[in-house]
């Protein structure tokens, strides 16, 4: 035990200790917070200071990343973006209580950026230690399972349809219409899936929540569990996440040792088991037949639906299939009311969404607003502007399925039926900025070599469409016929949407046909070579 | 048989051994052999197949159909490059073609002194920091050619 360097505010002189928070979040250590929670306790020991390192998850702002955190009197307090060279000055400048620095951020809370946002699902995503259960407990965790507990399935299946809580993996479908059906399925075996098969590049929402809150998740699924009998769940996670895979199945074994998973979930006599299952990079594995197929461990090609997977999902049996964000909101349905859920949004889209800032944007992250901002005011309010300083030509919205959207459409507000109306979705909510130096006959060329590369082969559209598509818009590319090859293009684009058996090849043509729509320039004018 | 000349035989055996009686393994199963031996040998598939009751084809159907798994083993490093949206738009492309040309293979290939393997990813979620690329396990945000080059000098000290 050693002493403070500096009186407290009572001036007393006793031991004590200092809470620093510096995130073990992937995106977090890819920019090497890593190192600089291995430099603050080397520099701590060297000071003989005593301190409490937590590794939390990441608050989302990744452009003040690594974004260390200091426990004071008067609450949470900033520092950001810290390098290992800026390590010695915090201490010099007394950073454990609080004090100023060129990094200094002020209270975490009051950071703009931060303090505007309406975080329902991510509240404490940042805030806690993602490993303990004490400390989700501390932060309201299992408040919503205690009251499932003294409910009846039915209820909470009710108050999950009464939330309007829609699937955000990105088909945005009720949520609890599938518990319903799966719920009024006989007893027998049952399964609570979660897909967490986060493929789409400007997303990552799910990662975030399973390195950050983990526990949310494991108690939405136990909620589900427990609301439409099942007593297994799988989280089926992709292999590129190895960070969250230990985050989870940490947070899962605290939860076995605490009792909230097992053969007595919180002493209710009710059997809850989840286990985590390794995908194997595939992105169709985000479609939830194909995610079951390959639970099952075959290969991830697609079913054809009916049967839907509620009625005979996995192995043949009555199967909830959420993503990450669903589930992991279920927790804050049942602990504060449908009603308070449903409060947030506009319209048909209820609450709040996770929307993710990628690509060429000046401060990316994760920003959850209840449903209602436009793009402009994500793209500048909260994103700034582009990172290179130019101007912002076009965002691609919900992944690599999700259509272009031009600068003129930027007043569009970021729902459902908004999105929808002008030929663009939502999806999983990523929003991927590009600048004016993108060529959309190029990105257009993507989209349809990453479906050739993705297919799962089933069906003929989508497998040879797509390399087909491919072709077609090298040629364009090449200046060859060109009015000729776009209406081939255009007629490939239509068949591949009418033909294909699953959304992989039915919306794989949707950034070609929107970047044929809002930039044909880019396909028209090229340069025969 | 083939299979009883092949030398990772026993570890086959017994990753099976404790995995066969899992819902649906052979994805569990292809994994711990992955992890143990960096790549799922060709002669594994037979013995995978017989042990878990299961056909050659549909054991191969699962290995060939998953862009993880590899049949051949990979270098000292493996550098997965994020070719995805996001990362285009903050020049994944030319960081992309600076990994090709410094490793001297193309994606999908090992280096000839076996240090490197260079692999294609699409999205690591790192979207708020593109360009992304994960060396062996390690992620990292914001790289640059230049920081690429350092992280692959980094990577070729050790061992």
């Amino acid at each position: 035990m050693r002493c403070s360097p500096k009186p407290t505010a009572r001036g007393d002189f006793s031991r004590m200790s200092f809470t620093v928070y510096v995130p073990r979040d992937a995106g977090a250590l890819s920019l090497g917070a890593g190192e600089v929670a291995h430099a603050i306790a080397r520099e701590a020991t060297t000071r003989g200071l005593e301190l409490q390192l937590i590794r939390n998850g990441s608050r989302g702002a990744y452009w003040l990343e690594p974004l260390v955190e200091v426990a004071t009197a008067r609450g949470r307090m900033a520092y950001g973006p810290v390098a290992v060279g800026d390590v010695p000055t915090l201490f010099d400048a007394d950073f454990l209580s609080g004090g100023g620095h060129r990094l200094s951020l002020g209270f975490t809370d009051q950071i703009p950026w931060l303090a505007s946002q309406q975080r329902l699902t991510f509240g404490r995503v940042g805030v806690v230690d993602p490993a303990s259960v004490a400390d989700y407990v501390v932060h309201g965790g299992y408040q919503g399972l205690r009251r499932a507990l003294a409910m009846s399935p039915e209820a909470v299946v009710q108050t999950i349809l009464d939330s309007g809580l829609r699937g955000r993996g990105g088909a945005a479908f009720p949520t609890g219409i599938k518990w319903k059906t799966v719920l009024e399925q006989p007893a027998g075996q049952k399964y609570v899936t979660c897909n967490a098969d986060e493929g789409d590049s400007g997303t990552f929402s799910d990662r975030m929540l399973m390195e950050g809150d983990p526990l949310s998740l494991i108690e939405g699924m136990t909620i589900a569990g427990l609301a439409v009998g099942a007593t297994q769940g799988y989280i089926y996670l992709r292999a590129e996440y190895p960070h969250a895979r230990r985050a989870l199945n940490e947070a899962i074994a605290a939860a076995y040792q605490a009792r909230y998973l097992g053969a007595d979930v919180m002493g209710s006599g009710k059997r809850f088991d989840l286990e985590v299952r390794l995908g194997a990079g595939a992105y169709i594995c985000g479609e939830e037949t194909s995610m079951l197929e390959s639970l099952e461990g075959k290969r991830g090609e697609v079913r054809v639906r009916p049967p839907l997977p509620a009625i005979k999902g996995l192995f043949g049996r009555p199967t909830i299939v959420n993503n990450v964000i669903t589930l992991a909101t279920v927790p804050a349905i049942l602990h504060r009311g449908a009603e308070q859920y449903a409060g947030y949004g506009m319209g048909r889209s209820r609450g709040t969404l996770p929307i993710q800032l990628a690509g060429n944007i000046k401060r990316g992250g994760l920003v959850e607003r209840a449903f209602g901002l436009t793009l402009r005011e994500l793209l500048y309010d909260y994103g700034g502007g582009s990172a290179s300083g130019r101007t912002l030509r076009a965002v691609q919205v919900g992944g690599p399925l999700g259509a272009y959207i031009p600068a003129s459409q930027f007043e569009t507000v970021v729902d459902y039926e908004a999105l929808g109306g002008i030929g663009a979705l939502l999806g999983h909510g990523g929003i991927v900025a590009f600048d004016d130096t993108v060529d959309m006959a190029r990105m257009a060329r993507y989209a349809m070599e990453f479906c050739a590369i993705e297919s799962c082969g089933k069906c003929t559209p989508c497998r040879i469409g797509s390399t087909r598509g491919m072709e077609v818009i090298d040629r364009i590319i090449e200046g060859q016929e060109t009015q000729s090859n776009v209406r081939k293009l255009e007629e490939l684009c239509e068949l591949m949407v009418q033909g294909s058996l699953c959304g992989l090849g039915g919306m794989a043509p949707f950034p070609v046909q929107s970047a044929l729509r809002h930039f044909r320039g880019d396909f028209t004018a090229r340069v025969r070579h | 048989m083939e299979t009883t000349a092949f030398e990772h035989g026993e570890t086959v055996r017994r990753i099976v051994a404790d995995l066969k009686g899992r819902p649906g393994p052979l994805i569990e199963v292809l994994h711990a052999i992955q992890a143990e031996l960096g790549y799922v040998p060709q002669a594994a598939v037979p013995l995978v197949a017989s042990e878990l009751n299961l056909s050659r084809a549909e054991v191969h159907g699962v290995v060939s159909f998953y862009h993880y798994f590899r049949s051949t083993a990979p270098g000292t490093h493996t550098v997965s490059v994020c070719r995805a949206e996001s990362c285009q738009a903050m020049g994944g492309e030319a960081l992309a073609a600076h990994a090709r040309q410094r490793l001297g293979v193309d994606f999908h290939q090992t280096t000839p002194d076996g240090r490197f393997s260079l692999e294609p990813v699409y999205c690591l979620g790192n979207c708020a920091c593109s360009p992304a690329v994960m060396i062996d396990d390690r992620l990292y945000g914001r790289v640059t050619p230049e920081r690429l080059d350092a992280l692959l000098s980094e990577a070729d000290r050790k061992r």
